[in-house]
């Protein structure tokens, strides 16, 4: 039968890793999701309890799909307390992906918003060199900086683990440590994911110094599908026209960095 | 002579007959001028209550085959929030579409609007999945008589009423509204429905029952249209299914003078508009018609 890419399909959970105290990756076999572009997303189903929008992750077995969950909120804490054996829907993919760049390239992420990052990591050609930032409040925080090596062991790449309070990695901020990095280094694209205030930066950086740079949004999702308009940020659906849009459409959005509308479409300030 | 797409609907003038129905996009004003662009006649907004409505958890919409199924559940930022956000319109034609319970909830809507631009209000008589608005009024015949009464006596501008499928005789909705003085009216709202996941035997949408709206509906919106069309001497605006020129123009045959169209932007985008404009303009050229108006229920003749 063909798949209804529309409706939840209902998949088991094979494998949970535990990446932090809050976070979790749950493993799944998926052949359409194992298969989705970077900064592709679906809308995940936990049955009895919401439906959220995840970014899909990377998965180094073949034909697994994989979504991290940091657990937060109603909906993600009991996304993230699904067991082995137990089962979510998914819907989708849904939405475009980051544009694949060639040369030195630069990732910042921070927390979740590494996801879609990670799995750009597994599309690089191994002639790229890949600089990764990651961005913590602590050492405790820190993941997926396993993971970023092995994917990149046979690139010239670095892997930066940033933490605000300094117990790991470098200390500080991520957007801090990425100017000193574009002082030194010519950089040829730039990709960003994580808080919004984070990629508001991340992009003003990039844009000083005339590096083509993508950042991927996070907007309260309803259909995912560019119907019911949740996601609007200004004029554009994130679901639909994004996650992934370019640092210079962002630059001229007067809501990015500033404002998100909640579930009744109301604007609130970040 | 080359074919005009302009269409009226009663007192309302549309330079184009592709209305974005209510429920789709509608939170932004931002969104809205775009769709304008991108060739909608007009935009219906999502229905407003007083207060803003955060709505169902999701699932809240899903595909099924032929269409989607929705329990959105009427979320939205309430009447005074979105005409302060629209305020500064001047140029995109939008129609307010109005949920509540009482009079009074209307003609409190009604007052936010008064300096606000717009072409006319919609009154949401049918939402399928909302307890005591929508279906339950419009089920209600002498609820709706009050309410479309005490809205066309403070409104300065056309009232739609939206109708739908409930336990009433949707007919019935139609006689009274027009009774009442309605302007217009907007047929057919999503039909209830449901689905449930095998696996795990649970329904699927959070509200368990939503309403079904695309292809799956449309043979029942264009009945309706063609019988509230063959009943009453009111302007139609159909709504159901539409995702082609050909569904506009069987819409249109079967007696509604403008079209609306939700689900068509899941498969489509927003290239729909233009594109059904464009296919209503070619097919009004080869069969020689020059105003909207000289095919508005032409079906009826046979």
């Amino acid at each position: 039968m063909q798949r209804d890419f529309d409706k939840p399909t209902v998949v088991k959970i094979e494998k949970v890793i535990e990446e932090t105290p809050t976070v979790r990756t749950l493993v799944f076999s998926d052949e359409v999701l194992a298969n989705v572009l970077p900064g592709q997303f679906a809308m995940v189903w936990i049955p009895g309890v919401n439906e959220l929008p995840m970014s899909v992750m990377a998965s180094l077995e073949k034909e697994k799909a994989a979504f991290t969950v940091r657990k937060h909120g109603a909906a993600s804490t009991a996304l993230y307390g699904i067991k082995v054996g137990e089962y979510i829907g998914v819907r989708g993919p849904y939405g475009n992906s980051f544009s694949i760049k060639q040369g030195k390239l630069l990732l910042v992420g921070g927390g979740t918003g590494l996801v879609p990052l990670i799995r750009l990591l597994t599309f690089l050609k191994k002639t790229d060199e890949v600089t990764v930032l990651m961005g913590a409040k602590t050492k405790g925080e820190v993941f997926f900086e396993k993971m970023a090596n092995h994917i990149l062991e046979n690139n010239k790449h670095q892997v930066i683990a940033v933490t605000e309070d300094g117990s790991y990695g470098k200390a500080g901020l991520v957007t801090d440590v990425m100017e000193r990095l574009l002082s030194e280094t010519k950089f040829d694209a730039v990709y960003t994911c994580g808080p919004e205030k984070m990629m508001h930066k991340v992009i003003q950086l990039a844009s000083e110094k005339k590096i083509p740079c993508q950042a991927s949004l996070e907007r309260m999702m309803k259909c995912g599908m560019g119907i019911c308009g949740s996601c609007c940020v200004e004029e554009v659906l994130v679901c639909r026209d994004g996650t992934v849009f370019d640092s210079e459409y962002l630059l001229s959005n007067k809501e990015f960095g500033y404002t998100h509308r909640n579930k009744a479409g109301i604007l609130e300030n970040y | 002579m080359k074919p005009g797409i302009s269409t009226q609907v009663g007192a309302i003038k549309l330079e184009r007959p592709t209305m974005l129905a209510s429920g789709i996009l509608g939170i932004s004003l931002d969104v809205f001028a775009r769709l304008y662009k991108e060739g909608a006649g007009a935009l219906v907004t999502k229905s407003l209550s007083k207060e803003p409505w955060e709505g169902y958890a999701n699932p809240t919409l899903i595909g099924v085959k032929a269409g989607y199924l929705n329990a959105v559940g009427l979320s939205n930022p309430g009447a005074p929030y979105f005409a302060k956000m629209i305020s500064s319109n001047k140029t995109i034609p939008i129609i307010v579409s109005l949920v509540g319970s009482v009079e009074e909830d209307f003609t409190f809507m009604i007052k936010q609007f008064e300096n606000v631009k717009i072409l006319g209000y919609e009154l949401n008589l049918s939402c399928p999945h909302v307890a005591k608005v929508g279906l339950e009024v419009g089920d209600d015949s002498e609820l709706v008589h009050k309410i479309v009464k005490s809205v066309k006596s403070h409104s300065k501008v056309p009232v739609i009423a939206k109708v739908g499928l409930g336990s009433s005789d949707y007919l019935e909705t139609v006689r009274v509204a027009c009774e009442a003085g309605i302007d217009a009216i907007t047929a057919i709202n999503t039909v209830r429905a449901m689905a449930i996941d095998v696996e795990t035997a649970r329904p699927i949408l959070s509200n368990k029952i939503g309403g079904l709206s695309g292809p799956a509906i449309k043979p029942i919106a264009v009945r309706c249209v063609y019988e509230i069309s063959s009943k009453f001497d009111i302007p139609i605006i159909g709504c159901g299914g539409v995702s082609s020129w050909e569904d506009a123009i069987e819409f249109i045959l079967a007696g509604s003078s403008a079209v609306q169209i939700g689900s068509a932007l899941g498969d489509k985008w927003i290239g729909v508009f233009s594109e059904i404009n464009n296919g209503i303009s070619k097919y009004m050229e080869k069969k020689g018609f020059t105003k909207i108006k000289e095919m508005v229920g032409s079906a009826k003749r046979f």
